[in-house]
């Protein structure tokens, strides 16, 4: 360990940090354009051309914005909240690949990514599921009952759902055989996991929706029975770092599920074996994964736009009563899968999306049933 | 196929925000594009003129009586042929109105047995002061026309003596 390295880390962390404050920045007027177009509106185009400098205004604004302090609040916990919510945000990229060949800068090699650690998904579960101190404090020493309520909604809304979050983790760690996420990209070369194990994708990103608090799932924040859940209370810089944590938080979990369901920095399928494949052209590796992230958050808006925003009951009902059976009957499937490719016939690996498939319509067909029952008894 | 419908039903409703993606949106850029309003749209009022110049308000008060937010305000003075503002004896000396009361009913313009106060198409209406609400004559009335005198007017004497135009048919 020399001091070359530790300079080269703080400058690549810096570099990443960076990017995702900025991506925090731009993901907001990007949501707010596509909301708006969705919605058959144009959104903020008055700042600057196509409204690009809006981020700076509305950041400018929260800047100069009072901070305030409820009066019996708990001072160093409601100052620790937003910092504790926003560094996992950041941190829990560190482990995603932007590509895998390593470049030459100022004669010294240089590897696109922060660390390569052989448990790489399972820091990401870790640090995960440290951001719900940030938002249970934030709720806990607002001294608000609507904030208080807010915020063990939410956090007992991401405990339940990292479990099935993991879960889903579980069947791309089988798949690839490896924890480091280098493994799980370059074991994707063949074909996305997003094909071999379709409904282990759809859980992960629904339970990734649950986990960043979106739409439908953003009970901690229903503004109608709330105000606005565990940031109530919170008003300037602090607020922005409430703001900045869930943003952050929506662009990590897009790369993610990039890296574990979509071929992370690979190229998309109809491009191996062009000039466009990373293994020719090692530098379209960040482009790559920037393009599926983007595709990724624009599914998070999309959903938002479309629906209704799920009773919290019934929320906690589908996590643990569907998602987290469900979740585990997959990982059995999966393995199933891989056992009976590994002994039988590498053919049969086609068995894991074709029974995750059926067991996944089981699973609707059975809430549907419920729901009709209930239905049904409530006339 | 009972299983798949919930699913369907579901990206069905994705289907449809997207399609609505893909339409024009609605927003007009307002200060650049202004729609034009509809024909008898009612915005601030306008004091008329004759084609000859002189002000078609006489300083009856009446729009002032028919006001149900007593938003006008008329005092009216004696014209002379020396002095003349309007046809007939009177004119309006001050002619206020509060934009902050008026509810653009337009009341006054039914009222008017003139046709001088007429609710125009302007809807930009906007002050920072209280006081700015109030809209004296100068900014109501509308400029002369090209090639006319403005009023106060010297005429001829005993050529202005009716108020009230004759009119053929008085249908409004």
């Amino acid at each position: 360990m020399n001091l070359a390295l530790i300079i080269e880390w703080i400058i690549k962390g810096f570099v990443l940090t960076m990017i995702l404050l900025l991506g925090f920045a731009y993901l907001t007027l990007y949501e707010r354009r596509a909301l708006a177009r969705i919605q058959a509106r144009i959104g903020p185009n008055r700042a600057g051309p196509f409204g690009i400098l809006q981020p700076i205004a509305d950041a400018v604004k929260l800047i100069f914005k009072e901070e305030l302090t409820p009066a019996m609040a708990d001072k160093l916990l409601f100052l620790l909240a937003p910092v504790l919510t926003v560094v996992p945000a950041v941190v829990i990229t560190a482990t995603v690949p932007w590509g895998v060949k390593p470049f030459t800068l100022f004669g010294r090699i240089i590897t696109p990514y922060i660390a390569d650690i052989n448990v790489g998904v399972l820091y990401i579960m870790a640090v995960a599921s440290i951001a719900v101190y940030g938002i249970v404090l934030a709720g806990w020493s607002s001294n608000n009952k609507y904030a208080m309520m807010g915020g063990l909604r939410s956090t007992a809304q991401m405990v339940s759902y990292e479990l099935t979050l993991g879960l889903s983790f579980v069947s791309a760690i089988l798949l690839a055989n490896s924890t480091r996420m280098i493994d799980i990209v370059e074991a994707q070369k063949a074909g996305w996991f997003v094909l071999l194990q379709p409904i282990g994708t759809g859980i992960f990103l629904i339970a990734t929706l649950a986990e960043v608090n979106r739409a439908p799932f953003d009970m901690p924040e229903a503004e109608q029975e709330l105000t606005a859940g565990y940031h109530t209370e919170y008003s300037g810089m602090k607020f922005a770092l409430l703001f900045m944590a869930e943003y952050t938080k929506m662009i990590a979990i897009s790369a993610i599920g990039a890296t574990l369901f979509f071929g992370g920095y690979r190229e998309f399928w109809f491009l191996s074996n062009t000039v466009f494949s990373v293994d020719k052209t090692p530098w379209l590796g960040p482009f790559y994964i920037f393009l599926k992230i983007v595709i990724l958050l624009f599914g998070m808006i999309w959903v938002r736009a479309t629906y209704p925003r799920i009773r919290y009951d019934r929320l906690m009902a589908f996590g643990w009563k569907l998602l987290l059976p469900l979740s585990l009957g997959l990982v059995f499937i999966t393995a199933l899968g891989i056992i009976l490719k590994d002994q039988v016939d590498p053919n049969l690996v086609w068995i894991i999306p074709a029974l995750s498939i059926l067991v996944g319509l089981f699973a609707v067909g059975m809430l549907d049933r419920v729901l009709r029952r209930k239905d049904n008894a409530r006339r | 196929m009972r299983v798949v419908e919930p699913v369907i039903e579901l990206v069905r409703g994705l289907g449809t925000t997207f399609k609505m993606m893909l339409e024009k949106p609605v927003t007009v850029q307002y200060p650049e594009h202004k729609k034009p309003v509809k024909p008898r749209f009612r915005g601030r009022h306008v004091l008329k003129r004759y084609d000859n110049g002189l002000e078609k308000c006489i300083g009856c008060a009446l729009c002032a009586a028919a006001c149900p937010a007593d938003a006008i305000f008329v005092e009216s003075a004696e014209n002379t042929d020396e002095v003349r503002f309007s046809p007939g004896d009177r004119y309006a000396s001050t002619y206020e109105i509060n934009m902050l009361r008026c509810i653009f009913c337009g009341f006054c313009e039914d009222a008017c047995p003139t046709e001088a106060v007429v609710l125009e198409d302007n809807y930009e209406l906007s002050f920072s002061v209280r006081q700015d609400a109030i809209y004296p004559k100068e900014m109501l009335i509308e400029p002369a026309p090209a090639g006319s005198l403005t009023s106060p007017q010297k005429v001829q004497p005993g050529l202005f003596t009716r108020s009230v135009p004759q009119m053929k048919d008085p249908q409004d």
